[in-house]
């Protein structure tokens, strides 16, 4: 894929190669956990695993392909504020997982 | 541009106005926000999946969830994205007559999956399977009800800017706010993609 | 049609309560009077409440944060009374549920309606000035927010006279906060006022990352910015990852109010724990945020003051930096006996004792500053010596308490009052007290009064360490907090020493009161010419005081970390133009305030289930916003001539003070810059 094409303030947009790109790769990481899930053909964990790691992809492809994240000048700040949430996700999450699930180990 | 030379210390550069960036400002703020709002739906996500298992003798996702609904759901917010895209790719080639129409589409789209999920809900709660029923409900209706919720805001945006675009044209501040709606809208899309696959999907699975 | 709302939900019967209703009534109505008989509606509103002015947006955030310190106080000055009476079975003055509804009030108040505006007002006043811009990035957002948290202040005044407060704490743990515990209109006036502050501040949080990441000054690059602007850049962070937790848990405690839902109740599957871990969640980044701009302050007095560039500038960063990363995965520290296991509370101790490390690094810089520097004693400075004594022995206590076991003997005892005010007050409250007293000038055009403020300073130290220091001894005694009596005789005479303590910090408001009195009167003889009454060392001392309305008419070009010092030992501060250019600013709107006074309406609506005035304001707010996005006709120019007249008459000023200077060189009162 060539280089994005930029409006006059420098932000990254897209062309109709990147939108139509996203869209059939989307489709596809829709189809394959539905397709999974409604079939039944996978074990419970390797399905969640599946699922999981599609909605991953398919998000990364919507950033990309959708929201022309990258790591252009005009995105950097954009990026790295992400960046910085996925972070505090992370432990804000995580976080939470940890402490609600040994609460409630102890204490329900 | 900088020296320390003594003479252009404390003074402006050579300039005729300052011209903020405004259009760089707003984009920016706008993305801070989405990450607030991020922080919003992952404490909900958080709560889903601390309370998720508390079906209190009520009926569980597995019993609710009609996932082919849910595809065709999960396509018109999916192609939504995609026509507004196309809107946007309008914009830049000052194309107002294809903005409209993309906007109007992407409308349309966004408002079929809005009608579908009070459709569901009304569909459970008349059921007896409301959020009061228990805590798993609750933190459903809440995190999908909150997307939800977001979606028809951006609806209602998004006829005002149909709105501004017929009125207005495509000036400056009309594209600044295309701009910021979409990156609204694919965020949605995006958080979307985590409730089909964590609330929907693994719940049934 | 009018929801639960009824006459009886005016506390008739409770005199303490409605003889201050009917005070408040009664000063409001001279206030109203006031303006009305010298003429003032149509000034206020075209000045000050239709402004889009970060300048005085920032001045009408003060009086809200003093305003709202004097009402947290009067809590304070209950409770201390009720402690010191209600001894060995005597019951006080206060039911319990009153008693209650106090010091949820108190707490309330004092973070969220006074610390929170009083940083908002001094960031707002100081940080475009201090960053070589002429606003903030949203102007009009930040009128928003001024008038939502003004809102949501209004909605906790009000609750005292119509209905009650939350008696659950200004933390409102669940599930006191349900509707079968507490099934009156408190919590929910609690939950409203809090939502609509928390949207605020929010908003607060993305207009100042912005401003600060895109509207520097050229050549102010990251590590070229003063220090205030990092500890402010670090406060918005915390504040806009921060915040959102609170508004999904308190949407979370709404939803199980009004609809029945079961997130945080004991039936159904609730989990009522999660409330407390989504709480604090944000409510530890919280104290970091009112502390942070205090430190910011600090590090700006100190260098100052003591005539010397601060100390250890990047450690400060990195510090500040360190704390702000931290401050984001200590919170189980505030339930360490709620349940968790030994190796949970370890890991949240152990990051908890992690923070003093980047703390101590600061106060370290801040005494190396002062060393060898040519130190000047004004008030701030008073603040700031103060602050760095008693601070410590509070930081102390609290890494006392970081230790999971020591927390478990600790923890909800006045021990833990004792600590967070011995942070909070030497911390935050005289930090904000030394920027008040700094920046005053700057946005009025003249200083305070020294001494009152200096008796103030005495007054406020010596009343913390008599009301606060008891409050340890009996923490390790075993006296719980919230207590509305008590049986154990052994508690009261260091509670009688608490209550004399308020006593002497009471004094020390009426002195800041008295000050503020004194200076208006004499702001002929306190005034600030020149912009410059400290011999600052940052931009903000670079404009006039007050500055023009656009702050800068050129906007400088930076050079040096402390920019300001840097131009004027180079001869260049002063430096007159060669041409001015048109500038263009915003203009003023009322679509903040209306849209505040509407989450006022909406707010007390969901209180008292009146809902089609809810919907109403609601709509209201919706279209109101709508309607201001279709004005496109939202600036003014100010013409390169205007912008001449006023620099001229600026330099004019600077000129007779230069003469005076010259002619008077043993009678000058006030530092003044060399030209």
């Amino acid at each position: 894929m060539s280089q994005a094409p930029m409006d006059s303030s420098g932000v990254s947009r897209g062309s109709l190669k990147t939108y139509l790109t996203g869209f059939v790769l989307s489709l596809i990481l829709t189809a394959i956990p539905f397709a999974l899930v409604m079939s039944g053909t996978l074990p419970c964990s390797a399905a969640l695993a599946a699922i999981f790691s599609a909605g991953i992809v398919q998000i990364l492809v919507h950033l990309h392909y959708f929201l022309h994240l990258d790591t252009s000048s005009a995105a950097r700040w954009n990026l790295l504020a992400m960046m910085f949430t996925l972070l505090i996700l992370a432990l804000f999450v995580g976080g939470t997982l940890w402490i609600m699930y040994n609460l409630n180990y102890r204490m329900m | 541009m900088m020296t320390t030379d003594a003479s252009t210390i404390g003074t402006a550069h050579n300039q005729e106005v300052e011209l903020p960036d405004t259009v760089g400002i707003q984009t920016l703020g706008f993305w801070i926000y989405l990450m607030s709002d991020l922080i919003i739906f992952s404490t909900l996500f958080a709560t889903f999946a601390v309370l998720g298992r508390n079906y209190a003798g009520g009926p569980t996702g597995k019993e609710l969830f009609e996932l082919p609904y849910l595809l065709v759901e999960t396509l018109f917010l999916l192609f939504s994205s995609v026509t507004y895209g196309l809107a946007m790719l309008a914009v830049h080639d000052g194309k107002k007559k294809w903005v409209l129409i993309g906007l109007a589409v992407t409308f349309l789209l966004g408002l079929g999956f809005v009608s579908m999920e009070i459709n569901e809900f009304h569909r459970m709660i008349a059921a007896g399977h409301g959020p009061d029923r228990s805590a798993f409900l609750s933190s459903f209706f809440t995190l999908v009800g909150t997307h939800g919720t977001h979606v028809t805001f951006g609806l209602i945006w998004m006829a005002v800017v149909i709105g501004q675009v017929a009125v207005k044209g495509l000036t400056s501040p009309v594209q600044s706010r295309l701009m910021r709606l979409s990156m609204f809208w694919h965020f949605l899309d995006i958080i979307w993609i985590g409730i089909f696959s964590i609330v929907y999907l693994m719940g049934v699975a | 049609m009018f929801g639960k709302l009824s006459l009886a939900a005016i506390p008739y019967d409770q005199p303490i309560t409605i003889s201050a209703v009917g005070g408040a009534v009664l000063l409001g109505l001279v206030i109203l009077g006031l303006i009305t008989y010298y003429r003032k509606w149509t000034y206020l509103y075209k000045e000050w409440l239709t402004s889009l002015d970060h300048k005085k947006i920032g001045i009408m955030y003060i009086i809200l944060a003093l305003v709202m310190l004097l009402r947290g106080f009067s809590d304070a000055i209950l409770m201390r009374s009720q402690q010191a009476m209600a001894a060995g079975g005597s019951p006080g003055f206060l039911t319990p549920g009153h008693f209650d509804q106090i010091f949820s009030a108190h707490g309330s108040i004092m973070i969220i309606f006074m610390a929170m505006p009083f940083l908002a007002g001094l960031i707002n006043i100081v940080v475009p000035q201090q960053i070589g811009a002429r606003d903030v990035a949203f102007p009009f957002m930040n009128s928003l927010s001024l008038w939502l948290t003004t809102a949501a202040a209004l909605l906790v005044m009000v609750s005292l006279g119509v209905g009650e407060f939350s008696q659950a704490g200004w933390s409102g743990y669940a599930p006191l906060t349900e509707l079968q515990y507490s099934p009156g209109t408190g919590v929910d006036y609690w939950i409203w006022a809090f939502q609509i502050a928390g949207i605020a501040s929010t908003m607060t949080g993305i207009n100042f990352l912005v401003t600060i990441m895109k509207m520097r000054a050229p050549g102010m690059k990251p590590m070229r910015m003063p220090l205030f602007i990092w500890t402010t850049f670090c406060t918005m962070v915390l504040v806009v990852w921060a915040f959102p937790v609170l508004t999904a848990a308190l949407a979370m405690v709404t939803l199980d109010r009004y609809l029945g839902m079961h997130f945080f109740t004991n039936t159904l599957g609730g989990n009522m724990m999660m409330y407390a871990n989504l709480f604090w969640t944000w409510g530890h980044p919280e104290v970091y945020i009112v502390i942070l701009p205090a430190f910011g302050i600090f590090s700006e007095v100190v260098a100052t003051f003591s005539g010397k560039r601060l100390f250890g500038y990047v450690s400060m960063v990195y510090a500040t930096a360190a704390i702000t990363i931290l401050s984001f995965s200590v919170w189980v520290h505030h339930f360490f006996t709620m349940g968790a296991s030994p190796n949970v509370n370890l890991f949240f101790g152990i990051a908890t004792m992690l923070i003093a490390i980047p703390t101590g690094v600061k106060i370290f810089n801040w005494l190396f500053t002062m060393y060898r520097g040519r130190i000047r004693f004004t008030p701030p400075m008073y603040w700031t010596l103060g602050f760095i004594v008693t601070f410590a022995i509070g930081g102390a206590a609290g890494v006392l308490m970081a230790v999971p076991p020591a927390d478990y003997v600790l923890h909800n005892s006045l021990f833990l009052i004792a600590h967070f005010h011995n942070v909070l007050i030497p911390g935050t409250l005289f930090g904000f007290f030394a920027g008040y007293y700094y920046w005053f000038p700057k946005a009025t055009g003249f200083r305070l009064q020294e001494n009152w403020g200096k008796r103030a300073f005495w007054c406020w130290a010596i009343g913390f360490y008599l009301a606060f220091i008891p409050l340890y001894v009996l923490g390790f005694m075993g006296m719980p907090r919230r207590m509305a009596h008590y049986a154990t005789p052994a508690w009261h005479p260091y509670l009688l020493v608490a209550a004399l303590g308020t006593a002497v910090i009471a004094l020390g408001i009426v002195f800041l009161g008295i000050q503020l009195l004194v200076s208006i009167k004499e702001r002929q003889a306190l005034s600030d010419l020149t912009g410059d009454p400290w011999d600052g060392r940052t931009l903000e001392w670079m404009t006039s005081s007050p500055p023009a309305v656009y702050n800068f008419p050129k906007i400088p070009v930076v050079d040096e970390i402390d920019a300001f010092m840097d131009m004027k030992e180079k001869g260049v501060a002063y430096r007159r133009p060669d041409q001015y250019n048109d500038i263009e600013m915003p203009k003023n709107a009322p679509h903040g305030f209306i849209i505040g006074a509407s989450a006022f309406v909406f707010g007390f609506a969901m209180i008292w289930y009146i809902w089609w005035l809810a919907i109403l304001a609601a709509l209201g707010m919706l279209f109101t916003v709508i309607a201001r996005s279709f004005d496109d006709d939202t600036h003014y120019l100010i013409p390169a001539a205007e912008v001449e007249r006023i620099e001229n008459e600026r330099y004019r000023q600077l000129a007779a003070v230069a003469k005076r200077h010259l002619a008077d060189e043993q009678t000058i009162p006030e530092p003044v810059p060399e030209m």
